[in-house]
């Protein structure tokens, strides 16, 4: 005949290996160490230190044949009539009421651009291009924004060193709240706001 | 059902529409079909006649099985924008003037896109945690679910909501001028938590996002907001996210510009500098009248907008109408807003739809009764930290004319003494 006490006994019992109520923030063992190989595949960033630029090098002259076969149908023979972004020109029109923002005219960092055209380009078949590719279309569309020579060519040593126009045009940390409004109530001005 | 998620939901209402017919009665009928039985009705189904509805069995349970809106609210979805050369690398609005309080249907958040939306498994999606951390880590989507979760109710804004309003009224609509924004009620693990699973030193200043799309969209944020209140999501709204939300994983990054908050997140990696990608430096970037550029500027300002009633709407007739709007702040909490008639000149100040959240769409309201004069409907938001919403003539005296991102001005309707509302700038 079962009694409260020996129903008490099976029920702790069934219980043992139930776990115990953990702490935030305890090491929950999710998740497994990244191998090397796994972070290799997938670790395609190139900041402005270059860092993790691959192996290769590619010419401006290699890279107007592959910008002929790979961009031209978006960003123009000159890279500068679209559809697509303009890459190309724009020079000195920052400062003006129509700014032109390309490569030449606005990119502060030449590694973004193998970063880019690498990691979304072409548009239609991203992350296709080989790095020697990679590196001699980006050579060509610096070539075509008069940033480096004809003769040029670009490896994981020379990308990183080449100084873009724009690269002292940029303004961080962001400087707002940059206009302070006065909270008129009755009979306000048109322009209630000092800057 | 993902590849039907995919899809427009009314491709799936038509289909569900001609699965049913034959089957089910008048309920699911064509238009044309009920208003001809309404007819024949003999006055339709206005009092004091017996609605045909309440005549006959309605639809079935799982009419669909997932549910849809009414056929009557079709004209309720989100419009494209026509200023891009492809459909991919482009964006779509919110129905604002259409919905109610400050929660975003899942099918009618705003949409931006840099590559397209990605069709993606979740049993092959992970997410990668590496760079300056003691062990770097790989999840699967499994074990994020399985972290302790955090549900929080959050904004939405692209940095380049209003950018047509810059120099000329131009959006006809409030889904127009203010449509990239939206607000969910997001469920995840806080990146925190993530982070400390994988150990970050004192070194460790920026976090770069990456998505699975095919733009690879990269974004560097900073670590304070990381560990700040950050979130690695999987679901909105309580259900799983949208495809066009970043399915299966995305982060949210409460208050920032919606670029910056990376849509099918497959990796972190941690740095001691930013990298310079090119939607930080080439693209969501401020350019100032100097000629200057501003570089990380995440935070989205308190902004506020009148969403009834709006541009495209009609007043029937005069009368007593509520004034009703959202207003939000990327800097916290809505404390207050103040709504004029009369194109700024004087304000009063509105009823806040509470509990207010930080970060979050705050609904306001004001009663008002139109007379049937000429009205300049405008909405002022102050947040928490008494910054206040600011003219268009302000934000162009501060930046110029060409930064693009980030007008968060008050927003004027003009209501026309026919009742007809536009547009305008004042």
């Amino acid at each position: 005949m079962f009694t409260y006490k020996t129903i008490a006994f099976t029920v702790l019992a069934s219980l043992v290996g139930a776990g115990t109520i953990m702490a935030q923030d305890e090491d929950y063992g999710l998740g497994r160490e990244a191998t090397t190989k796994e972070i290799a595949g997938w670790n395609i960033d190139v900041p402005p230190s270059g860092d993790g630029l691959p192996g290769g090098s590619g010419t401006v002259a290699e890279g107007k044949e592959v910008y002929q076969t790979q961009c031209q149908s978006c960003h123009g023979a000159d890279g500068n009539s679209g559809p697509m972004d303009k890459l190309v020109g724009g020079k000195d029109t920052l400062t003006s009421d129509s700014p032109v923002k390309t490569v030449g005219s606005y990119w502060p960092y030449a590694t973004t651009l193998y970063d880019y055209i690498h990691r979304a380009m072409p548009f239609n078949s991203p992350q296709s291009l080989s790095p020697d590719d990679t590196y001699a279309v980006t050579a060509y569309v610096l070539f075509l924004n008069g940033i480096v020579d004809e003769d040029t060519t670009l490896d994981a040593d020379s990308l990183p060193d080449i100084r873009m126009p724009n690269r002292d045009g940029f303004v961080s940390p962001d400087p707002r709240p940059d206009v302070l409004a006065n909270a008129c109530m009755t009979d306000c001005g048109s322009d209630e706001t000092t800057p | 059902m993902a590849t039907d998620n995919r899809t427009d939901g009314q491709i799936e209402r038509r289909q569900f529409l001609k699965r049913s017919l034959g089957v089910v009665a008048a309920a699911s009928l064509p238009l044309p079909v009920s208003q001809a039985l309404a007819a024949s009705n003999g006055g339709g189904n206005l009092a004091p006649n017996v609605p045909e509805w309440t005549r006959s069995q309605g639809a079935p349970i799982l009419s669909p099985a997932y549910g849809q809106p009414s056929r009557f609210e079709d004209g309720v979805v989100r419009t494209p924008t026509d200023l891009t050369p492809t459909t991919t690398s482009s964006w779509s609005f919110t129905p604002l003037q259409d919905l109610n309080g400050a929660i975003t249907p899942n099918g009618l958040v705003f949409e931006r896109h840099h590559g397209g939306v990605p069709d993606i498994d979740p049993e092959q999606h992970q997410l990668m945690l590496h760079g300056m951390v003691e062990k770097p880590m790989i999840f699967s989507m499994a074990e994020i679910k399985r972290f302790p979760q955090v549900s929080i109710k959050r904004f939405l804004e692209c940095s380049g909501n209003t950018l047509t309003e810059w120099k000329q009224p131009t959006g006809k609509t409030v889904q127009d001028t203010h449509g990239l924004l939206s607000c969910c009620e997001w469920t995840g693990v806080r990146l925190s938590t993530l982070l400390r699973a994988a150990g970050v030193g004192d070194k460790a200043k920026w976090i770069l996002a990456e998505g699975a799309d095919a733009a690879a969209m990269t974004r560097s944020i900073p670590m304070e907001k990381a560990l700040d209140d950050a979130l690695v999501v999987y679901a909105q709204n309580g259900e799983a996210l949208r495809p066009e939300q970043g399915y299966p994983l995305r982060l949210i990054l409460p208050g920032f510009e919606g670029n910056t908050q990376i849509k099918w997140l497959r990796r972190l990696e941690v740095s001691d500098a930013p990298y310079m990608t090119r939607e930080e430096t080439s693209k969501y970037t401020d350019l100032m009248r100097d000629g200057s550029a501003r570089q990380f500027t995440f935070v989205m300002e308190a902004k506020s907008v009148i969403t009834f009633p709006s541009g495209g709407h009609t007043l029937p007739e005069k009368g007593f109408y509520e004034i009703r709007g959202l207003a939000w702040s990327g800097r916290g909490k809505i404390t207050w807003v103040d709504v004029s008639t009369d194109g700024g000149r004087n304000w009063t100040q509105a009823e806040l739809e509470g509990p207010v959240e930080s970060k979050a769409l705050t609904a306001f309201r004001l009663p008002w009764r139109w007379e049937g004069g000429s009205a300049l409907l405008q909405s002022r938001a102050i947040d928490e930290t008494g910054y206040v919403q600011p003219t268009r003539q302000a934000l162009i005296k501060a930046r110029g004319l060409k930064s693009v991102y980030h007008l968060n001005a008050i927003q004027t309707w003009e209501v026309s003494s026919d009742g007809g509302i536009s547009n305008v700038h004042v």
